[in-house]
């Protein structure tokens, strides 16, 4: 097989990782706004549930979880799993990253003082304008590199959609590397995380920097 | 009156910090409020903002009287500019449209010395000029009662004077404003009543010149303190 062959035989692989990649990000950093509000609900139930599931995301492996979002319909309904691959692993990655980002939109917006409440308050702003206009924007500033962070160690947890046997680019050159006996799949994998990261890494950069107007 | 605080109890736990409190504030009325720290004169600044609720007593304001409050830490808004800060409540709160609550904002810039910052965002200004463009800010809701926690508390020595300079300049405003301070010459100089309070109560009040002047030994002793400084 030629490099130009494997090449494109993972290309394939890569379109399914940055699939993944984007599902999971437009999914879950909505879903983590969401989850900390649970959190924050007056209603006990809700936020005792929603801390609770928060832990149980942080502290167990995703592979782990991606196995039982996967298997656990059958073993616990008795339902067919024949299509639902690429749904436990959407549900998976969604759920496992909405759990990390919901902890730090939390540590953000605790982190603003309460001055900047009160002064909202004393002039007149509304709860949803104080939140919006004075709260939201200076989230956004202390989270970004945290969020960084969390969005360049997705780009390699996709390789996690290899437990379930998904065929994206690192299942792809796993099976490519043996039944080709090459080395080469695995370069090329290398390759596309690096890359994929460090584009991540140069939009970030951007977007952080658009909020050094200020300290 | 523009303003009357009745009987105003207030605790923390445990703490008593205002003991039947009671205030009148006429308008355009000057009263500064000076006392050791821990008497509960912020806390009473605070119950009549609202940021804090009494436990009892009456907070009665004026039909359509509004109130502004600057803070000791100053507390603006560090993602928005100097004329953001200013601008952004009337246009948010008050729906001002923007043209004219930009000049109004541009005007009370101006009557802080700070016209030329508009455009500098908070961090890049001393401490003195926070606090007045947070003057500003509370100015362009139009307020009949302004409010000072320890304006100048937070600075350092040599950025008192201008802060207090331009609160003396709002005077001829005629708007109310209540000032909570250590500054004792400033509080003789710019008030028509001055209040003393200790350990959550009223010890003594008076125009300027009957309150140092008093006879009062606890007022005496805390004054007395200011003056061997």
């Amino acid at each position: 097989m030629t490099f130009a062959t494997m090449l494109s035989t993972m290309s394939e692989g890569m379109l399914r990782t940055i699939g993944i990649f984007v599902i999971t990000l437009v999914g879950s950093l909505p879903l983590g706004f969401v989850m900390y509000f649970m959190k924050k609900s007056k209603i006990k139930p809700i936020s005792v549930i929603t801390k609770v599931f928060i832990e149980i995301m942080r502290g167990t492996p995703l592979m782990l979880q991606l196995l039982v979002w996967y298997f656990g319909p059958y073993y616990l309904f008795g339902w067919g799993i024949g299509n639902w691959r690429f749904g436990a692993i959407c549900v998976g990655f969604v759920l496992n990253y909405a759990a990390y980002f919901a902890e730090i939109y939390r540590g953000g917006i605790e982190s603003i003082p309460r001055g900047q409440y009160e002064a909202a308050q004393i002039l007149g702003y509304t709860k949803n304008q104080t939140f919006i206009r004075i709260i939201l924007p200076q989230v956004v500033k202390i989270i970004l590199p945290s969020i960084t962070n969390e969005v360049i160690t997705l780009v390699k947890d996709t390789s996690l959609a290899f437990t379930l046997a998904y065929q994206e680019v690192f299942s792809l050159a796993q099976q490519l590397s043996a039944s080709q006996t090459s080395f080469m799949p695995f370069v090329i994998a290398g390759v596309f995380y690096f890359v994929a990261n460090y584009l991540v890494s140069i939009g970030m950069t951007k977007v952080e920097s658009a909020f050094d107007y200020y300290d | 009156m523009i303003l009357e605080m009745k009987h105003i109890k207030k605790s923390f736990d445990d703490l008593e910090v205002l003991k039947d409190i009671n205030i009148g504030i006429k308008p355009g009325e000057i009263i500064s409020i000076i006392g050791p720290s821990g008497s509960g004169k912020s806390t009473l600044l605070r119950c009549a903002t609202g940021l804090e609720t009494q436990d009892s007593g009456e907070i009665v304001y004026e039909d359509g009287a509004k109130f502004g409050l600057v803070f000791q830490n100053f507390n603006l808004f560090p993602h928005m500019s100097v004329l953001q800060n200013v601008m952004d409540a009337p246009v948010q709160v008050m729906k001002k449209d923007k043209e004219t609550a930009k000049a109004e904002a541009m005007k009370w810039l101006d009557k802080m010395g700070l016209a030329d910052r508009a455009d500098a965002y908070p961090c890049q200004l001393s401490g003195g000029m926070q606090q007045r463009v947070a003057i500003a800010r509370a100015l362009a809701k139009d307020p009949d009662i302004l409010f000072f926690d320890e304006p100048t508390s937070a600075l350092d020595p040599e950025l008192t004077g201008e802060v207090l300079k331009v609160i003396k300049s709002l005077a001829d405003l005629h708007i109310a404003m209540v000032i909570v301070t250590h500054e004792m010459a400033f509080a003789k100089d710019i008030s028509d009543e001055v209040i003393f309070m200790e350990k959550g109560v009223i010890v003594d009040r008076g125009t300027p010149d009957e309150l140092f002047a008093s006879d009062n030994p606890r007022t005496q002793e805390f004054l007395g303190r200011y003056n061997n400084i």
